[in-house]
């Protein structure tokens, strides 16, 4: 390694984490949110059979896991023009992310919501409670439990998936590298560089993912040091 | 007084028949034992009565007010299920959810009691059922026994006028069903009003003051405790508490 590869590398290293900090990284927080707002309202409604509104919901999976991501950006940023809809690229990015995203999440919602034995919703019954209360106090809250591990996987797989959007001209972290390959002819080191990033960036989520299960899993563990309220573990 | 009165239930699942025409009275500090052998449909009786099942056919008296089962309104069950109580055979506590605030939730959400003055009346029931301690455990972290101690509690907590009991020793090892049976004998000593399923003998003939004996979907027999275990008026009734004797007794 020369100089001169050097000099790219750490050039290229400030474009890059320039960029994750102004796209990449919104682009995966807002996405992903959007999305679990999008996967709890498409399961529930599922869960509790709501009419219409379950069919809908299940067309809507149906479509966006059926059919590849890519195609859906360039649907969006390149077809929905056609019909007047135009967004700019990151909005539009965001938009096809939390939908992609939303039907997948959904799918884990619902199983971990009917993972929820029957015998809790009864008992909540039993003690005066109402269905929106048992929901929100007990089934929710322990369906939310057993899709922590499946939806931390979904957020880490979206993280990567946002080099997508380098194809529908969002300047994200990968597009960067595009460009500094396209200036420096040297698309080993650069995005053997970007790469690196990406995966530091990973292995930081799969890290929080571990400290949450851990302190989430105080109900499902016998051992009585984390199961205690709260747990006593560091921050 | 009768406090409850529930007659003429039916209930079908498909085209099986599991309860022909159930009439009980329950008086105020009625202790109810209900036997009978496995498919009977004791649970199915104490489901119905508190509308974890719809029944068919059959109506009830509660507090001196009659419904029709088949037509019952929501805002009635709601009211009655207040009311009410019920302990189950697999406890069912919430899994997400610490001792204390599994026995203080129906205050808080259902009722919307203040946080203070719900986990004051926590504290008194887990002391009740000699839990105190254990107020910070998460149900895993339970014993069967002390899990079921905790349903109880939850059940006391709400300060029902009658509790339903299914079966709440059968899914405890040998060991740990005496400390259950105690809790809910002092309840009986303190005048509370229950109906128990059960296949602990010794606890219908000495803790309940009646005895309601089912086979098939039918109330073949109720009588006086005493009276029950002492002369049993029906040959299947007989027969029952005859073999459930000597396989304890094994
Ligand atoms: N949800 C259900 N669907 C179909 N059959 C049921 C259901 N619940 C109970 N049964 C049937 O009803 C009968 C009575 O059951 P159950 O009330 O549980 O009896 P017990 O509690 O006396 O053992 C049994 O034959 C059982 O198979
Ligand atoms: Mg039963």
């Amino acid at each position: 390694m020369n100089e001169r590869i050097w000099g790219i590398l750490v050039e290229g290293f400030g474009k890059i984490l320039l960029a994750s900090i102004k796209v990449t990284i919104p682009l995966t927080i807002i996405g992903f949110s959007l999305a679990m707002v999008i996967a709890i309202i498409m399961a529930l409604v599922q869960y509790a059979h709501i009419p219409v509104l379950k069919e809908i919901s299940r067309i809507y999976i149906w479509i966006f896991r059926g059919t590849p991501l890519l195609v859906q950006l360039f649907l969006a940023y390149f077809g929905l023009p056609k019909l007047g809809i135009v967004m700019e690229a990151f909005p539009c990015a965001v938009m096809v992310f939390a939908l992609n995203e939303g039907a997948y999440c959904a799918e884990t919602m619902r199983s971990a919501l009917e993972a929820v034995p029957e015998g809790q919703m009864e008992a909540g019954y039993c003690v005066g409670m109402n269905y929106f209360q048992i929901m929100r106090h007990v089934v929710i809250p322990q369906a939310l439990r057993t899709a922590f591990p499946p939806l931390s996987n979904s957020v880490i797989s979206m993280l990567k998936d946002t080099s997508l959007a380098a194809e529908i001209t969002v300047a994200d972290m990968f597009m960067s590298a595009q460009k500094i390959v396209g200036r420096t002819y040297e698309p080993l080191w650069v995005y053997s560089e970007v790469a690196l990033i990406y995966l530091v960036f990973s292995t930081i989520l799969t890290f929080i993912q571990r400290y949450y299960e851990k302190r989430l899993s105080a109900y499902n563990t016998r051992s009585t040091e984390v199961g205690v309220k709260g747990g006593t573990q560091r921050s | 007084m009768s406090m409850m009165e529930i007659k003429g239930i039916c209930k079908s699942f498909g085209k099986a028949q599991v309860l022909k025409d159930i009439d009980i009275n329950v008086e105020k500090g009625d202790v109810i034992a209900i036997l009978g052998p496995s498919g009977s449909g004791k649970t199915t009786l104490l489901r119905c009565i508190n509308f974890l099942e719809k029944p068919d056919k059959g109506s009830m008296e509660f507090d001196g007010v009659r419904y029709d089962l088949e037509h019952i309104k929501r805002k009635d069950i709601a009211m009655i299920r207040k009311k009410t109580a019920f302990v189950f055979q697999s406890y069912n506590l919430f899994a997400n959810k610490t001792a204390l605030e599994n026995v203080t939730l129906g205050l808080t959400s259902a009722r919307k009691m203040g946080k203070a003055e719900a986990k004051e009346i926590g504290m008194r029931m887990l002391e009740k059922v000699g839990l105190a301690e254990f107020k910070d455990h998460y149900p895993i972290q339970l014993s069967g026994g002390q899990q079921q101690r905790v349903a109880i509690a939850r059940a006391l907590a709400t300060d029902p006028e009658i509790i339903y009991f299914d079966e709440p020793t059968s899914a405890l090892d040998p060991e740990l069903i005496g400390e259950v049976l105690l809790v809910i004998r002092k309840l009986a000593e303190d005048g509370m009003t229950m109906l128990v399923v059960t296949h602990e003998m010794n606890f219908a003939e000495n803790v309940s003051n009646k005895v309601v004996f089912m086979e098939d979907g039918q109330l073949i027999e109720k009588a006086a405790s005493k009276e029950f275990f002492a002369n049993p008026k029906e040959e299947r009734a007989k027969a029952f508490i005859k073999n459930i004797r000597s396989q304890h007794d094994a």
